[in-house]
């Protein structure tokens, strides 16, 4: 690879890192937080900040919710009858009488009834425009926006004995390492450039001169070294940041949050190291690939699924929130080691936290769910298995049904390199955001905790347990493939049964809570 | 090498900058009317007393100390982790005499009470 496609490649990455954690992730992560809290405490939450429209606007939106609504009405239903035509020709095994090819009627019926679905969502839009007086809210998703505005324009208090350099120093430190963590993910599987639009073999090997460009800024061989280093100094900022800011507060803030880090860093570190002796590498790519490759993900092995719930816990606490938010805890500490910060400078630290949470989600999706590897999708395209898929794909497709469900060209659909990738990429960020979900969930349910309670949570608990989860794996690796396949079936049968007995129950509305019962305004 | 870990130092470059950026915009853009009641160190209202570099409980240290100790251990058992396979049952009861011994000294720094914050 030439230094110019190498710059090349890499200023790209980067572009798209920052695009999504700094651009998108960590904003609608501080508008999920808010509205989700405001929710649970029946406020309305943020949705005031947004776009003034011009006079006459709510009219133009209101008038135009009833021809949307009909002609969404009208592109649904002729797109289910289209569908109702094609069901009726596949149980009769005969597609003669139709007008149009069986594909083209797929396509004509789903995209109507998309379409319709878009309308419908758009009339409701209009409807809530006009409501909001032709102002545009987005459900106060510009808040965040507006926050960072508000920030760089806020003084930029500095406490006149406290320490310049450092108390400057501390914010820079602190947001620097939690982007800089992103280095080491990868994103998706390996681009070769020279087959972007062709279909690579399913086992990835592709023969001749190839480029392969690893969908990750840098495929380092010290992966997971490289990410606890980084990480590891994110400790330093909160530390000398309570230090210089000449405050009691901030001082026990940055001493707790000292503490508490390196604490949970040695148990973060002691937790993951069973995925290493599974996956045999430090690479954070072989892992996906492994995961991949043998067509399961890490979180169904039972030592890295006992991996996983250790590994959160100490995650957690290694990004300081609640429930163990000790060092900011407001209601003994105002602000913790960010008590004498003003303007962006707090923002920055508010900032970081919130890019940890998406760094600790594309951690956790790379080692333990697989990163970009989707169920069915393989380096050549979709591939289902069983036999009822096949002959209802080989029918749309007009393909013969030959009755193999080995191959691609039967039961599947072939995708170029390009699609796969993509698809790659979407699954992964699906489960950063699925991950996402599950810490917000976390932290709005538990209550604090006291912090003689938390370190030991670490250093009995988590630590210990690290340690024989340790061996526990040395056994089952080394007592060879039997073992390994009984850790598969039952970390299998441990993930299906928290999700059916934990999970599920959770979702369950409350029944305290009266059905459509409306937030009271704020 | 270079191809490697160029982009890993292009990449800490950006992130500093995107820091050192936020840094210099709030520093330009926000105003600054210092005034003396601004300037007291927020204490919830009450007025400071003393030092505000505070003494701190010991307890903070002996974790530093635990850190150092079972952070070198973490550090020395990634390699023999990603080495694992290859080395087998002999690498594995090393690794265990090696755990022993630190589990040896989490249970002495346990029973001395070292993990304890009560008192």
């Amino acid at each position: 690879m030439t230094t110019g496609l190498l710059l090349l490649t890499t200023a790209l990455k980067i572009l798209f890192i920052l695009l999504v954690t700094v651009g998108a992730f960590a904003p609608m992560l501080v508008w999920a937080e808010r509205r989700q809290s405001a929710m649970m405490q029946d406020r309305i939450g943020p949705h005031r900040a947004g776009i003034r429209l011009p006079a006459g606007a709510a009219d133009a939106f209101r008038a135009s919710v009833l021809p949307m609504r009909l002609a969404a009405a009208a592109s649904g239903a002729v797109g289910a009858l289209l569908l109702l035509l094609l069901a009726f020709a596949w149980a009769a095994d005969d597609a003669s009488w139709l007008p149009v090819s069986p594909l083209e009627l797929t396509a004509t019926g789903v995209g109507l009834l998309v379409l319709g679905g878009i309308l419908d969502v758009g009339s409701k839009i209009h409807g809530m425009l006009a409501d909001n007086g032709g102002n545009i809210s987005l459900a106060g998703l510009l808040h965040p926006l507006a926050d960072a505005l508000k920030f760089i324009f806020k003084e930029d208090f500095v406490p006149p004995k406290a320490d310049k350099l450092l108390h400057s120093l501390a914010p820079i430190i602190t947001l620097m390492p939690a982007i800089a963590v992103f280095a080491v993910i990868p994103f998706s599987d390996v681009l070769y450039l020279e087959h972007w639009d062709a279909v690579v073999p399913r086992n990835g090997v592709v023969t001749g001169d190839v480029t392969a460009i690893p969908l990750q800024v840098a495929n380092l061989n010290v992966g997971v070294l490289f990410l606890f280093a980084i990480a590891g100094t994110g400790i330093i900022g909160a530390a000398i940041g309570g230090y210089a800011s000449d405050n009691k507060y901030s001082l026990i803030g940055g001493i707790r949050a000292a503490s508490q880090m390196v604490s949970y860093e040695v148990a973060l570190g002691l937790t993951i190291v069973p995925c290493f002796m599974i996956y045999d590498s430090l690479r954070l790519e072989a892992m996906a690939t492994w995961q991949h490759d043998n067509g399961v993900w890490g979180i169904c092995v039972l030592p890295i699924t006992i991996a996983f719930v250790l590994f959160f816990t100490a995650a957690i606490g290694e990004t300081k929130r609640i429930p163990f938010d000790l060092p900011e805890g407001e209601s003994e500490l105002v602000g913790g080691y960010l008590t004498e910060y003003s303007g962006m400078k707090f923002g920055m630290f508010f900032m970081s936290e919130f890019i940890e949470v998406v760094g600790l989600a594309a951690v956790a999706t790379v080692i333990f769910f697989g990163g970009w590897d989707l169920p069915f999708v393989y380096r050549d395209g979709i591939d289902f298995p069983g036999v009822w898929d096949a002959q209802l794909a080989s029918f749309v497709m007009g393909v013969e049904y030959n009755g193999a469900v080995e191959g691609i060209d039967a039961t599947g659909i072939a995708l170029a390199h390009w699609g796969v990738l993509a698809l790659g990429v979407v699954g992964f960020l699906a489960k950063i955001v699925a991950l996402i979900w599950f810490q917000l969930l976390t932290r709005w349910s538990l209550p604090r905790f006291r912090y003689d309670q938390m370190m030991q949570l670490c250093w009995k608990g988590l630590l210990p347990a690290a340690l024989g989860n340790i061996l526990f794996t040395g056994v089952v690796v080394l007592l060879g493939e039997g073992a390994m396949q009984m850790a598969v079936w039952s970390g299998t049968f441990v993930v299906v049964g928290s999700i059916v007995f934990f999970f599920l129950p959770a979702l369950k509305r409350d029944p305290r809570v009266p059905a459509g019962a409306q937030p009271a305004a704020s | 090498m270079f191809a490697v870990y160029l982009p890993v130092f292009i990449m800490l470059g950006v992130a500093t900058l995107v820091a050192v950026g936020m840094f210099t915009a709030t520093s330009l853009a926000g105003p600054k009317n210092m005034t003396a009641e601004k300037a007291i160190p927020y204490e919830s209202g009450s007025e400071t007393t003393g030092a505000n570099h505070i003494r701190m409980s010991i307890k903070f240290y002996l974790t530093a100390i635990l850190f150092v100790v079972f952070d070198i251990e973490a550090v020395f058992l990634y390699p023999w982790a990603a080495m694992f396979r290859s080395l087998g049952w002999v690498g594995f009861v090393e690794m265990l005499l090696f755990i022993v011994i630190l589990g040896v000294t989490l249970i002495y720094a346990w029973k001395k009470g070292a993990l304890e914050w009560e008192s």
